[in-house]
């Protein structure tokens, strides 16, 4: 019956080690637990001894940034839940109720609000940096794809979370946008039903909406490891592209990425608390203070500034189905720009030609985020379509073309050559910090 | 390392027959397992039992619109006008993108009734707006005529016609 025969002579007897208890670079008590639980020499190692490019701008805080956001989202989440109660009939009353009568309700609900809105705009420069300075490039290709699918559920997450107050907005976004899915032929009906747990949205709709918004927002967190991970495998990028090769090029991360990044942290706090306490609900629609009617559709129906840019695009193309698939492959082109981006420059310093499409990649960003937010009609129709025209043309004609025929400048050696030639003022950097 | 004798082509064929089996037989417990946790989301029977509701015409005066809400959608009642009816009975169906008669979208020509739910993303169209005197989505700017077909806009179909009929001159049963 045996296939093997276990105990013949030609078997070779290897050591294992079941146990991997040791090598801790620390003594007493925080040895005993590093020897047994490695966490703190990975602290010591990723964070403490971490060698940074010396070249790093602020735009390389954005990554703490996004963090500090994302702790913040989660304990203030966790305390509105406390309070918020997920059912059509008591959702928007709850609410009210927080900011009414819970004490600092309307502080926590204020800072959950803002929050979101703050970390889109923390994510945004964050993918401005990445487009800038080249950082999707071999070896970073996987943890850009990590920050897309990061990018992905984050406006999952907001989208639900904005659903939860169930006023006219919420009602309403939630309507447009999960009909979405019932342009997908065939089954598509049938998906927005099974969403919606009913033949409209409905009670069912938001209680579910309320457990994917938790576990969505968990799954970022998972998600983020990953991507963190990654970049402490293959180390930062940095304005000039160029791998650090010796200790001229680098500096500790502790202390000085984690005083600059602090400073940059303060600062964007305090405009986000600027927002937060003088103009709370500037970023927000009024209408979401009516409480939802399935009877009515507000007359001006537009969702958060974060997705302007891509309900542009779909309100551009007259049909359906094609409208859909151009709004989600908006977003998905970032994902495939590792690959369409043939330069093996990373940086845009030494990318004359290539700077300035970025920058108009970047006003097309706008326009949109504009057009997004006008009536769908009229010259606002014709223009959000130029705007979509160029977008898709950045990614699949521009970039390749561009990667090919463009020559970069000189560039220097090694990033303390980099450094160098700044201060000279041989190369022109963005100047903006 | 191991007998080689044991590597006989029938022998093998019975191991990828078990192999394969295995297989499918995980393949079914596994989706066995899952459905419920898809099928859960679905609509339950006490939705589904929501069937039908009774609306009397009568307080409706000629070319107005009522709304009802059927199923958690909104349901148009319109009494169109006789000039509406004309128009919606002679355009001509080459110029349709869901060419569909108007006969065969009333009961009663005089009453108009339709699923007021925008065939594009869902959102309720604004009565008596919009270039063909119909329906105006505020959402996205889809246009219906008096008949609720589709005639400007991303929206792909005409305004649904609910199931209903006549319980009397001048009541409805929908659903």
């Amino acid at each position: 019956m045996t296939e093997k025969n276990f105990n013949s002579d030609s078997e070779i007897i290897k050591p294992v080690h079941t146990s991997k208890v040791g090598g801790s670079p620390f003594k007493g008590v925080a040895g005993w637990i590093d020897n047994r639980l490695p966490i703190l020499r990975i602290f010591k190692y990723e964070y403490l001894d971490f060698q940074v490019p010396k070249s790093l701008n602020y735009f390389w805080s954005l990554g703490g940034i996004l963090m500090v956001c994302l702790i913040f989202l989660i304990i203030t989440g966790v305390t509105l839940g406390m309070h918020y109660k997920p059912s059509s009939s008591e959702a928007f009353n709850s609410v009210e109720k927080i900011m009414r009568d819970v004490n600092f309700g309307w502080l926590i609900r204020y800072a959950h609000m803002n929050l979101a809105s703050f970390f889109f705009i923390a994510v945004y420069l964050h993918i401005f940096r990445g487009l800038y300075y080249g950082s999707y490039k071999e070896p970073r290709q996987l943890m850009w794809l990590l920050g897309i699918i990061i990018f992905f559920m984050m406006m999952a997450t907001a989208f639900l979370g904005y659903t939860l107050p169930w006023g006219q907005m919420s009602y309403w976004g939630a309507t447009v946008i999960t009909n979405l899915f019932s342009a997908i032929p065939v089954v598509g009906k049938f998906i927005v039903t099974w969403l919606w747990g009913d033949y409209a949205v409905g009670d069912s709709t938001l209680n579910r909406f309320y457990v994917l918004h938790w576990l969505i927002a968990f799954g970022i967190v998972g998600i983020v490891v990953f991507h963190v991970i990654a970049l402490h495998i293959v180390g930062s990028n940095n304005p000039s592209g160029i791998e650090p090769v010796d200790t001229r090029d680098t500096v500790s991360f502790a202390p000085y990425t984690t005083s600059k990044d602090l400073f940059a942290m303060l600062v964007f706090l305090l405009i986000f608390v600027l927002f937060m306490m003088y103009i709370p609900n500037y970023l927000g629609h009024p209408d979401n203070y009516i409480p939802a009617n399935p009877l009515v559709t507000p007359a001006h129906i537009v969702p958060e500034w974060y997705f302007l840019p891509y309900y542009a695009i779909l309100r551009s193309i007259p049909n359906k189905l094609l409208g859909v698939i151009a709004m989600v492959s908006s977003i998905a082109m970032l994902g495939l720009l590792p690959w369409l981006d043939l330069s093996k420059v990373r940086s845009s310093v030494f990318r004359p030609i290539w700077k300035q499409f970025i920058f108009l990649f970047v006003l097309d960003f706008f326009l949109l985020m504009y057009l997004g937010k006008m009536p769908p009609e009229g010259v606002y129709v014709i223009l959000s379509r130029i705007g979509l025209a160029y977008w898709f043309m950045f990614f699949l004609i521009i970039t390749p073309l561009v990667s090919i025929m463009e020559t970069p400048l000189q560039m220097p050696n090694s990033i303390h050559e980099y450094e160098d030639w700044k201060k000279k003022g041989k190369i022109k950097t963005l100047k903006i910090f | 390392m191991s007998n080689k004798n044991n590597n006989s082509p029938e022998k093998k064929n019975r191991r990828d027959f078990i192999t394969v089996a295995t297989g499918a037989l995980a393949a079914v417990g596994v989706g066995a397992a899952i459905w419920p946790i898809i099928n859960q989301m679905n609509p339950d029977s006490s939705v589904k039992a929501l069937a039908s509701i009774e609306v009397d015409l009568s307080s409706i005066k000629e070319g107005q619109e009522t709304v009802v809400l059927w199923r958690g959608k909104p349901v148009f009642i319109r009494r169109r006008t006789n000039e509406q009816i004309l128009e919606a009975q002679k355009v001509d169906l080459k110029d349709l993108k869901d060419p569909e008669p108007d006969s065969k979208r009333v009961k009663k020509a005089e009453w108009l009734v339709l699923i007021g739910v925008c065939t594009h993303l869902g959102c309720v169209p604004t009565f008596g707006k919009g270039e063909y005197g119909g329906w105006f989505c505020p959402c996205h700017g889809s246009v219906y005529d008096v008949s609720g077909r589709i005639r400007k806009g991303p929206a792909p179909l005409n305004l649904e016609v609910p199931n209903y009929e006549f319980v009397s001159d001048t009541k409805i049963k929908i659903g």
